[in-house]
């Protein structure tokens, strides 16, 4: 016994041997990191668009993942089919995507659980199914959620699908929990690029329930081939997907068709050109 | 080994591990910034026995339109997601994620009081408690400008005002957002009538001011209007359409105009 | 003291493998007093008979409304309900804000059944002294689920509970096959029609003594007392089936 009580009843390092501190925060004498949280993001992904269409919604990003300004990995797939309702379209951090991922696995497996059906028909038929609506509303509190800890998923979603009335439905989440839905929608470079180009084929709810299938198909087709021409961190090779009643039609393997270069012999105003 | 007991006097003495605890470590170093500002303008007049709140519902990020239509306006408690029979509403501009945050807390603080009291809320105790949800995040605001309006227990109609901390007033007018400093002058000219002078009296020196009186309804929308169209023209993130919710002992009325786009 | 050794605690089985404690628990759900649910394929309809403790006092609540498209109705202690009513509205309230849809009743009706379980299985704690009747409609239809304090939950297509419940649920049991395509009006008359029979020969229903909770596809949870359902208390005992006694009844004594 001595005279300092907050080590009484401590182990005595002549009889246990010292302690191994290792574990402990460095301020305590050991070698742990601080916990750190994402300040800024790594492996990107970039722009995600999509359009509403009368029965339906048509959600397009490139299949680049960039390190910086390294095309890194370019077979990376950006559209996450959840179930046969919706599809999320992700941008910014691909390692924080792959977790969302994860969560909308686990997700997809809780509610299969919950709504009781055994077989995949019932599962596929069921009026309880999770609309775009309601998947887009949680993601939105986990990012809401994130950001409020000061541990943001460094993302920027599109969530599109159809909502439990079937009736097409379009929103985005980011890394602040800001939401926001429209008929047309993009994010990162589309915000700037693609999105003007969408507006002037549906400036407005009311022309968005005129579009065909088609029409918005190709719509989304040329916006990816403007993103690819302008966007640096971009690649010709993209996913696709409709989510209309018959289900999610994605394919992952599509390449951007007729080219054209000609126009950027004419761009003047920076580079190397003297005329 | 940081021990608190140094081997040189403690020789005779068993040595232990185990340090005092000791200070924190250094606050830590964050460059995530949890805010932005999603711009547009809303503004709540009362009268007699009616309030009336306006917002516009444009959405943005720096230069760019998120949407043309993001609701600015709530309904607050009544029954279900769609607030049926609600007489209360509430404004929020800033960032617009606080704001849903904010929007969803009230209405579920509202709806469980209807829930375990049977009735519903007074707009006067709604008002105090929207500015303890604002408050019990003051050191990590809520970045919203709220304004809350309804009913209240004499049949008159209610505005309160918000800073993003919390303290709040009743007033007859307030304009909040980006373009507050443009609409609030106007409001202060035209529905509490500051500097402006009764011309049958003489004039000069102690010349007689314009006592405010009650508004219309009819008034008051045209005034919403007028504030509107102009902030349109002035401010880059005020456009592309006009809610207004009006709130009178029947209920709430909801209407929508466009504004310009550009 | 003891009606045997085997019930002081709802944590030791008895030697026939019965755990007293749940089915004293059971036992206060036969106290309450009774209360009846029906569904068809568009609507669920809950009824209960309120009691007075005394003259003086008002008659106790049966049937809350819990979201706006479902609601319960308890037999048994009304403090436990109470408890268990406002999970059920945080659930709900939850459900809506996290995934902005209305709660299943299945979904719900399990989360209190696992919550009543736990309580049937730790030392020291006490079952639910109440049974209640789930009723709503949700994104799968119209539900009536049963809840026990044993924490055993289960879909009906009717169902009574509380005290003198049987003559109920002999009614039911008799009407069954007519629920499915009965239209809200012959549901509601179904509903209090049980709940008349579970009544002693000296008792009545009146505007004060019934609460009617109905709800439907595209209706909201709505719960009807008073002079609300006067209306119905008439028309429901003009034109008695036959076979039952034909005295003619005072509504509004």
């Amino acid at each position: 016994m001595n005279h300092f009580p907050q080590a009484w009843g401590r182990p005595r390092d002549d009889v246990y041997g010292q302690y191994n501190p290792s574990y402990l925060p460095q301020s305590h004498g050991g070698t742990q990191q601080p916990i750190t949280h994402t300040q800024s993001p790594i492996v990107t992904g970039t722009s995600v668009i999509a359009i509403k269409f009368k029965t339906g919604v048509v959600i397009a990003a490139d299949n680049l993942a960039s390190y910086g300004s390294l095309a890194r990995f370019t077979d990376v797939h950006r559209l996450k089919h959840f179930n046969r309702k919706s599809v999320v379209g992700v941008g910014g951090d691909v390692s924080d995507m792959q977790y969302l991922d994860r969560l909308l696995k686990s997700l997809d497996v809780e509610e299969n659980y919950s709504t009781g059906s055994h077989t995949a028909e019932e599962s596929e038929t069921d009026p309880a199914m999770m609309g775009a609506n309601n998947l887009h509303t949680y993601l939105s509190k986990v990012m809401y959620k994130r950001r409020s800890d000061f541990n943001p998923l460094w993302n920027a979603l599109l969530v599109a699908g159809l909502d439990e009335k079937n009736k097409p439905f379009l929103a985005s989440a980011d890394l602040l929990g800001t939401t926001f839905s429209g008929p047309t929608m993009a994010t990162g470079f589309g915000a700037h690029l693609a999105q003007p180009i969408m507006r002037r084929i549906v400036p407005d709810e009311a022309a968005s329930q005129q579009l065909g299938r088609e029409e918005a198909v190709q719509a989304v087709r040329d916006c990816m081939k403007v993103l690819f021409y302008r966007d640096a961190r971009s690649m010709p090779e993209y996913s696709i997907a409709v989510i209309d009643e018959k289900g999610v039609e994605l394919k992952e393997k599509e390449v951007l068709e007729n080219q054209s270069w000609d126009f950027a012999d004419k761009i003047r105003g920076y580079g190397t050109q003297t005329v | 080994m940081a021990s608190l007991f140094n081997a040189q006097s403690m020789l005779d003495q068993p040595s232990y591990s185990f340090a005092q605890p000791t200070s924190h470590s250094e606050p830590r170093q964050h460059s995530f910034y949890p805010y932005t500002d999603n711009g547009g303008s809303t503004l709540g007049i009362s009268g007699q026995d009616f309030a009336i709140l306006a917002g516009d519902t444009r959405s943005t990020s720096g230069y760019n339109i998120n949407t043309r239509y993001a609701p600015k306006l709530f309904k607050i408690g009544g029954d279900g997601p769609n607030n049926t029979g609600s007489k209360i509403v509430l404004s929020v501009v800033g960032f617009a994620a606080d704001g849903r945050a904010l929007k969803e807390r009230l209405d579920t603080v509202v709806k469980m009081y209807k829930y375990q009291h049977g009735k519903d809320i007074s707009v006067g105790a709604c008002a105090q408690r929207l500015s303890h949800i604002l408050y019990s995040k003051r050191f990590f605001p809520y970045y919203v400008t709220a304004i809350l309006g309804g009913i209240d227990e004499e049949g008159k109609g209610a505005l309160y005002s918000y800073d993003p901390v919390g303290s709040y007033e009743r007033e007859q007018c307030r304009a909040a957002g980006a373009a507050s400093s443009l609409i609030m002058p106007f409001l202060d000219n035209q529905v509490n009538l500051k500097n402006q002078y009764d011309a049958s009296q003489p004039q000069g020196f102690g010349k007689e001011p314009l006592k405010p009186q009650p508004l219309s309804r009819p008034h008051v929308e045209s005034l919403v209007n007028d504030a509107f169209t102009s902030a349109v023209e002035r401010h880059i993130e005020v456009g592309d359409g006009l809610q207004m919710m009006i709130i009178t002992k029947d209920g709430i009325e909801e209407t929508y105009a466009p504004l310009k786009k550009d | 003291m003891f009606r045997n050794n085997y019930d002081n605690d709802s944590v030791t089985f008895s030697p026939q493998g019965r755990i007293f404690q749940v089915e004293y628990a059971q036992e206060a759900v036969k106290q309450g007093s009774v209360v009846v649910g029906i569904v068809s394929k568009t609507h669920a309809v809950l009824a209960a008979l309120k009691r007075n403790a005394e003259e003086l006092s008002s008659y106790q609540r049966k049937i809350i409304p819990i979201d706006t498209h479902y609601g319960i109705a308890l037999a048994g202690l009304a403090s436990d309900a109470r408890v268990l009513s406002n999970f059920m509205k945080q659930q709900s309230l939850s459900s809506r804000l996290t995934y902005d849809r209305p709660i299943l009743l299945s979904d719900i009706t399990s989360r209190i059944g696992d919550r009543a379980q736990t309580n049937t299985q730790s030392y020291g704690k006490r079952p639910y002294g109440v049974g209640l009747l789930i009723a709503g409609v949700d994104a799968k239809g119209p539900h009536l689920f049963e809840f026990q304090p044993s924490g055993v939950t289960q879909e009906m297509v009717a169902c009574g509970i509380g005290a003198r419940s049987q003559m109920a649920r002999t009614y039911l049991e008799r009407n069954l096959d007519s629920f499915e395509d009965s239209s809200r009006e012959e549901l509601i008359k179904h509903a209090l029609r049980a709940l008349k029979d579970s009544l002693s020969q000296d008792k009545e229903l009146t505007v004060d003594n019934t609460s009617l909770g109905v709800s439907g596809v595209d209706e909201p949870f709505k719960l009807y007392e008073g002079q609300e359902i006067s209306s119905w208390l008439e028309t429901t005992f003009e034109n008695r089936p036959e076979g039952q006694d034909g005295d003619s009844m005072a509504v509004d004594s």
